[in-house]
């Protein structure tokens, strides 16, 4: 309860600072989604009470945007490219690869709730092609022989 | 020691990625071994800086001894002592690691009034970008320039939006100016969507007080006191980097109430975007910025007029404000000096695929795409040849191999079916299929497209529906009519930009590589050898000895034969991965 309170006030605090509490709500979700590691039932309704916004609207503007997660993630997020760029360089492969080593698909979580990967439109590291986030991090230059290495630092 | 040393080590996404923290930390802890406080010592300094452009590099490092500079590339944590050795103590630099001559071609050719900055100055230091003359256009404009002339001077520039209209700066300004209102707002987009393009995060990460002072100077033209910056969620290290410039340029007073004694007040909010590619789109930004789903609604009323709740409202793209203070400080002839008639300065680019110089660069307007490609970019990799060049994204084109010499600026690149954009630039093989290329695009399109208008939400899927059947081998007779009648119907029936160009890419491939659909439809045959459904992998019995390594990989036991005899691929079986392909020592395996 405390929590939720919390959470409360910090989206109410914010929506201070615009001109209109409507505006507040896409960053609210955010701190909710912070919150909670995705967008719960529960999510949803503290961000409608805080902003004093119908739920119907809340849930409507979530779903509109891919940043918001729709169910619970595994501990940590590949965001994997597989934009033009990065599918010249084999990014296609590397979907491949995830789902025999790790059992991963696209949109999924692996049983032990390590990983969730979720297929991206153009990250901005297209130099370096392909490309992924895990978490906050940027991996680079992925190969069959580097991605594996890199994802074994997340536990 | 007496020298002055100065250490600067690139530390955008790319030099982070490639281990950038770390090497500074082994410089710091180095120097401390040799008894030198890098960080209290006067005379030696060790600074992170952002994108130079040549993040393939990574990490570069750059160690200035009186004013002499010596870049290295690919370094390494460990290889950090023998530099501090050699090199700042011995006075010896350690060749073998420096950057060569085609370092130097990479940057021969560019000009840099954008990027001039980014590599040089530290991004979380505002006292790094006053030192190079930064904010002085800002109290230029506050001493001695009314809203009006600096109007003027944008518009005498020539200057252009970078966000991919190419729409006249100063026109805009003008136009938010003489709407009435008290309230006006200027909002930076920096939404940057388009696939190939990372233009605007490396501007951000690099030197974010230039946005910063473009948009304070854009907000004093039209009179607005608000602004916010519009930046996407998928750019942590440039939203982090611009929190930091926004507090210290409001440290310094260069936002917030009666900015240098001018009495102009004048805040940025920073808002994330949430991944809607088509929140780039200005009516839409300005949607999602209200906190509504992030849908485009028709113009006019242009923002200009109504635009953020209502009130007139300028927006602009990243790189488009970074060249605002350079402008104002230089004049506007000296910008207009670089560049065409009709299209001046210089545009940054996204230079991508494969190139052997993959990065950020900037060029004159003008500049051929030859130069680009072949002295900037160092040809294509594996000395393959050149297919094609994609500009402008998922609203761009592929512009083909035998236009290579084509200028590179607004009107050109229109004239070939194609745009500057955002400044995106993929660069394509002969092992590059375009029917698959423009599939791609298509599939983050039809992915992308709100809903909102019946031609851009059914007609992107019913263009991906038949690029996709043309792939799978499945194409039939009368599909490239098809496509382009659809495109034309998707182009004029959609009310935004991503309606409106999403064919684009369909049209300009069919226009310069029909010949490819039709071996794609007709005979079931991909030229590229990359659609895996018409693929087919066969063993060529006079080269195959029998070492039997194909069957040994081959995933799907496909692969027949005795030790040193002909080997032979059961078509049945085989499901096309490519790997006897590549481990075949003897060239036996035939794909096509
Ligand atoms: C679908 C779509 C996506 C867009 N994405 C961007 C973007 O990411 N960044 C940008 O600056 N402009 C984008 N634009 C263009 C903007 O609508 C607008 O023209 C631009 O931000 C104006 O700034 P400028 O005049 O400085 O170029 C997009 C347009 C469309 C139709
Ligand atoms: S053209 Fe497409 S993306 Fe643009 S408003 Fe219409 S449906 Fe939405
Ligand atoms: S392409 Fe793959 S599946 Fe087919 S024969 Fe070669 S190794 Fe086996
Ligand atoms: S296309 Fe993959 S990061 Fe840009």
């Amino acid at each position: 309860m405390k929590r939720i309170m919390a959470l409360m006030d910090e989206i109410k605090e914010m929506s201070r600072r615009y001109p209109d509490r409507r505006a507040a709500l896409l960053p609210g979700l955010y701190l909710a989604q912070r919150e909670y590691g995705w967008l719960s039932q529960e999510a949803y309704e503290v961000v409608s009470k805080a902003l004093n916004l119908p739920p119907a609207t809340v849930k409507g503007v979530a779903t509109f945007y891919a940043m918001y997660k729709k169910q619970p993630m595994g501990r940590h997020l590949i965001q994997l490219c597989t934009n033009v760029a990065c599918m010249i360089m084999g990014a296609e492969r590397l979907v491949d690869l995830l789902k025999e080593r790790y059992g991963l698909e696209p949109g999924g979580t692996t049983k032990d709730g390590r990983f969730s990967l979720v297929i991206m439109e153009c990250i901005g590291a297209c130099d370096r092609a392909p490309a992924m986030l895990v978490d906050r991090d940027f991996h680079s230059d992925l190969k069959e022989d580097n991605i594996f290495e890199i994802l074994e630092q997340y536990k | 020691m007496g020298r002055e040393v100065e250490i600067k080590i690139c530390m955008g996404t790319g030099g982070l990625a490639a281990g950038g923290r770390a090497v500074m930390n082994a410089f710091a802890e180095g120097l401390k071994a040799e008894g030198i406080d890098a960080k209290v010592s006067e005379n030696c300094s060790i600074h992170q800086v952002g994108c130079r452009g040549f993040c393939a590099r990574d990490v570069l490092v750059d160690v200035i001894i009186d004013g002499k500079r010596t870049t290295y590339q690919y370094i390494k944590p460990e290889m950090v002592e023998q530099i501090i050795k050699n090199h700042i103590i011995g006075g010896e630099v350690v060749q073998d690691w420096t950057v060569k001559e085609d370092y130097q071609a990479f940057h021969d050719k560019q000009v840099k009034v954008v990027l001039a900055d980014c590599g040089e100055v530290d991004p979380e230091d505002i006292d790094s970008y006053i030192s190079r003359r930064g904010y002085e256009a800002l109290q230029k404009v506050f001493r001695e320039m009314t809203p009006e002339k600096v109007i003027n001077t944008i518009e005498a520039s020539g200057l252009r939006g970078r966000g991919g209209a190419g729409f006249p700066t100063g026109v805009k300004w003008d136009f938010a100016r003489r709407n009435p209102g008290d309230v006006k707002y200027i909002i930076c987009n920096a939404d940057e969507g388009d696939p190939g393009a990372f233009m605007d995060r490396s501007v951000i990460e690099g030197n974010p007080h230039s946005v910063i002072e473009g948009m304070i100077i854009g907000a004093y033209a039209i009179g607005a006191h608000h602004g916010y910056v519009y930046i996407r969620a998928e750019y942590p290290l440039a939203v982090e980097r611009l929190k930091i410039a926004l507090e210290q340029a409001r440290q310094r007073g260069f936002l917030g109430r009666d900015i240098l004694g001018s009495g102009f007040d004048f805040d940025i909010k920073i808002k994330l975007g949430a991944g809607a590619f088509v929140c780039g789109e200005e009516t839409a930004l300005i949607a999602s910025i209200e906190g509504k789903r992030g849908m485009p609604r028709p113009k006019p009323p242009f923002p200009a007029q109504k635009g953020l709740w209502g009130k007139p409202t300028v927006i602009n793209n990243v790189e488009t404000l970074a060249n605002v203070p350079a402008i104002i400080r230089n004049g506007a002839l000296w910008f207009a000096k670089f560049g065409t008639e009709k299209s001046k300065g210089t545009k940054v680019f996204a230079l991508t695929g494969k190139v052997n110089n993959t990065g950020l660069i900037e060029v004159p307007m003008g500049i051929s795409l030859r130069e680009i490609i072949y002295d900037i970019g160092g040809g294509i990799e594996g000395g393959r040849k050149l297919k094609a060049v994609q500009t402008g994204g998922p609203s761009g084109g592929c512009i083909p191999a035998e236009y290579i010499d084509i200028s590179v600026d607004y009107e050109s690149l229109a004239r070939m079916g194609s745009i500057v954009g955002s400044g995106g630039m993929v660069v394509m093989d002969e092992t590059d299929c375009m029917v698959n290329i423009a599939k791609y695009f298509l599939e983050f399109t039809q992915a992308e497209s709100c809903g909102k208008c019946v031609p851009c939400r059914i007609g992107t899927k019913r263009l991906l529906e038949i690029l996709s059947r043309i792939t799978d081998g499945r194409g039939r007779p009368g599909d490239i009519d098809l496509l382009v009648t659809l495109s034309e119907d998707v182009k004029a029936g959609s009310l935004c930009g991503l309606g409106q160009t999403a064919p684009n890419p369909v049209l300009s491939t069919i226009k310069y590589f029909r010949d490819e659909y039709e071996a794609h439809i007709h005979e079931k045959r991909c030229p590229a050898g990359v659609c895996k459904n018409l693929l087919t992998y066969t063993i060529i019995e006079e080269f195959c000895k029998g070492c039997t390594m194909c069957a040994r990989v081959c995933p799907a036991g496909a692969i027949v034969g005795e030790k040193k005899q002909p080997h032979h691929i059961v078509q049945e079986i085989c499901i096309k991965c490519g790997a006897c392909f590549e481990t075949c020592k003897f060239k036996a395996i035939k794909k096509g």
